[in-house]
């Protein structure tokens, strides 16, 4: 359902001011979402101070920094800290993007940090991607055969194989996904754009035999179709794919079998 | 532990907090144009039924929609009609797999932006 407005329990408040770091002379001001499930209250925006000259150049290092120097209780997910995790998305500055690779030079004043838009959170800058997921799992993103396995293994052309680039690099950071407006309306049904970018990716694989079934599966109103090339998945992908064209090549094999 | 309350998790925010995006926006516009073309025809189409009715309701019809006010709606819906073409035009260029790089989106975007004034502008000169 399309709701413009967050429900009463999200309307988020100003939090509270952490105090400056000591002796700090280039010092960037931080506005962070913050919500703990513990203490019963709405979410809020902190305010935070972070010291240039003793932090890295990523929005990831002032996370950390702050996290071990003023606030141990900030919430965030990250591992691998060179974008191939995918665990670090999070909503910097207005967009969807993997804070351990956006450097802080490219944002002008304040730096505002939110969890990834139109999901249920859990605390801080975590999202709930369990159904999110879930809709990854059912588009099937695994090789579907039905002839015997060779004793070897799949062979597939180089042609066939340079199909493929642009798509398996796709870490599943659901930025894209999280930035499209249909999909934060229509979520419930439709699919979004991480999880047909990696249908299309099965979908013309040459190894691939369930190519039918899978389109048969996205024939749906919602499943796909509720993709009205926004474009914001492609404009936001911090691995800079193209979801949306994906999704419009998928659209294009719809037309192909009938025609 | 306390008592097991299952805990109502908040809705992060998106329209409040997301940046206006050139793509997004030319979206939008795209539906608030065709709608507001929907209300539009009705418009036209109550000033005919009126033509057609008696020279008393047309009079006041036609009252209405050559008021300045009446004006003011009619040009912004000869630029949205302007603009939904624009924009239909480059959804079929979409739809056929052109123009899904971003470069190439947000020009096309542009040119829905100027070239539906530009059009908009040509079209109150000629008529």
């Amino acid at each position: 359902m399309v709701q413009f407005t967050l429900p009463k329990n999200s309307k988020i408040r100003t939090g509270k001011t952490w105090p400056k770091p000591a002796g700090g002379k280039n010092v960037r001001k931080f506005q962070i979402y913050r919500w703990n499930p513990d203490d019963g209250e709405n979410p809020r925006v902190d305010t935070y101070f972070v010291d240039m000259d003793d932090c890295g150049p990523m929005v990831l290092d002032a996370l950390i920094y702050i996290k071990n120097k003023i606030d141990p209780t900030l919430t965030f997910r990250r591992s691998c800290r060179e974008g191939i995790c995918g665990s670090c998305a999070m909503n910097i500055d207005g967009i969807n993007t993997l804070a351990c690779i956006y450097g802080m030079d490219e944002i002008k004043g304040d730096v505002k940090i939110y969890p990834l838009p139109h999901l249920s959170v859990v605390k801080d800058l975590i999202p709930d991607l369990t159904h999110f997921y879930a809709q990854h799992e059912s588009i099937m993103p695994w090789l579907e055969t039905k002839t015997p396995a060779p004793q070897k293994e799949w062979k597939q052309s180089i042609e066939d194989r340079e199909k493929l680039d642009g798509l398996y690099e796709c870490v599943m950071c659901a930025c894209c996904s999280t930035s499209c407006p249909s999909y934060w309306w229509n979520s419930d049904r439709y699919l979004g754009p991480a999880s047909l970018l990696h249908a299309y990716r099965w979908i013309i694989d040459s190894r691939d035999e369930a190519t039918g079934e899978r389109l048969d599966d996205l024939e749906d109103p919602f499943k796909l179709y509720r993709c009205h090339t926004i474009m914001n998945c492609t404009k936001t992908c911090p691995k800079g794919l193209n979801p949306a064209k994906a999704i419009a090549e998928i659209k294009k094999k719809m037309v192909d079998r009938v025609v | 532990m306390a008592d097991a309350k299952p805990v109502e998790r908040p809705l992060s925010p998106h329209l409040q907090i997301y940046r206006p995006q050139l793509t997004s926006i030319t979206s939008i516009l795209t539906r608030i144009t065709g709608n507001a073309l929907i209300v539009a025809a009705f418009l036209v189409v109550w000033w005919l039924l009126a033509a057609a009715t008696s020279p008393e309701y047309f009079a006041t019809a036609d009252a209405v929609i050559t008021s300045w006010f009446g004006d003011l709606v009619m040009t912004l819906s000869l630029w949205a009609v302007w603009y939904h073409y624009l924009a239909g035009l480059r959804h079929l260029y979409f739809d056929a797999g052109h123009g899904l790089d971003i470069p190439t989106a947000e020009k096309l975007g542009w040119v829905l932006i100027i070239g539906s004034v530009v059009l908009t502008v040509i079209t109150l000169l000629v008529i």
